[in-house]
């Protein structure tokens, strides 16, 4: 894989469209299980980064991915804001002066997002949240140096589902201690998203 | 005489008012600024918000930060990041009230950051 400014500006968009498109869907869950706010927020934060993007010029992939950073943890309002923006502001400092991100750049930078995401959220693995789905992400990409497009947004679909048998410990939806069970984590599905529009990027790309 | 600042972080603008209101009865001089909800005032936090009041209530010797849920606790760690001062600090799971009203009455005194907020832990640990 290789990623480079015009394809994580790709990225971006795609991932920004199925935000808007499933906003009332990212609510819908939170209502269930969290303050019901993940919807609105996601949809304003990127919608901001895009509005962001579409008007500058980029010369690297550090330089896009720390713009969406920087606009989502000043414009989203919950907790996505911090967690999203600590993640790309990680990988932005860890794409610097490789351009283009080949695969083991991205897997560099992929570890250290998830890093700053746990260490952000005080979250490990299998407590209901985006970890869930950036930690076998970042798994499969480190196990698979080559692999199909398909295979990624397999592997993220299977960790987001894997999030709807468990019982919240961070976040609001601790407080609902075992009736967050039966829910899948809002979080984690907006994770789901980026990977997925990640992995129709690199499809096209072939 | 400076003293500490506080900072009161909440997802409502209307609690963070209302605890500088309750702060205010007793402790006048110490200054207390408030970052309550969103850009838009919605329930939420914001950096920005965060960042402001910390400038605002800096008058030489340090802030201390009190938040109430979640994302307010996130948002106050990257505000103290983006800060790059060791002379602001975040009062990590200590109450929003209570917390912030020992921690203004011990600022009031000319305490130090350091001692204000050991004195806070003090209070409800």
């Amino acid at each position: 894989m290789e990623l480079n400014v015009q394809s994580v500006l790709k990225w971006i968009e795609k991932l920004n469209d199925k935000i808007q498109n499933n906003k009332e869907y990212l609510t819908s869950l939170d209502q269930a299980i969290g303050d019901g706010d993940h919807g609105i927020n996601m949809a304003r934060g990127f919608q901001e980064v895009i509005n962001k993007t579409t008007t500058s010029q980029y010369d690297t992939v550090s330089d896009l991915t720390k713009d969406v950073a920087m606009t989502l943890m000043s414009k989203v309002g919950g907790a996505s804001g911090p967690l999203y923006g600590t993640a790309f502001l990680k990988l932005s400092m860890s794409v610097k002066g490789k351009d283009p991100v080949d695969h083991d750049a991205f897997t560099a930078g992929v570890q250290e997002a998830l890093n700053g995401i746990q260490q952000r959220g005080k979250a490990n693995e299998g407590e209901k949240t985006l970890v869930d789905v950036w930690a076998p992400v970042l798994r499969f990409l480190q196990e698979n140096s080559e692999f199909e497009p398909g295979k990624l947004e397999e592997t993220a679909k299977v960790a987001m589902e894997s999030t709807k048998d468990i019982i919240a410990i961070r976040g609001r939806a601790a407080y609902l201690k075992e009736r967050s069970k039966g829910h899948l984590d809002p979080g984690s599905v907006s994770s789901f998203y980026l990977f997925q529009s990640l992995a129709e990027v690199l499809q096209e790309g072939e | 005489m400076a003293y500490v600042g506080i900072v009161l972080i909440s997802h409502s603008p209307k609690v963070a008012e209302g605890i500088k209101d309750i702060i205010r009865q007793v402790m006048k001089e110490v200054p207390v600024e408030t970052a309550g909800g969103t850009d838009d005032h919605e329930i939420g936090t914001s950096v920005e918000k965060i960042q402001a009041a910390i400038e605002r209530a800096d008058g030489g010797k340090g802030v201390l930060l009190f938040y109430d849920l979640g994302s307010a606790m996130m948002n106050a760690e990257v505000a103290v990041e983006l800060s790059e001062s060791e002379d602001v600090k975040v009062a990590v799971d200590l109450p929003l009230l209570e917390g912030s009203y020992v921690g203004a009455v011990e600022s009031g005194m000319g305490k130090s950051l350091d001692e204000v907020l050991a004195a806070v832990k003090k209070a409800f640990k």
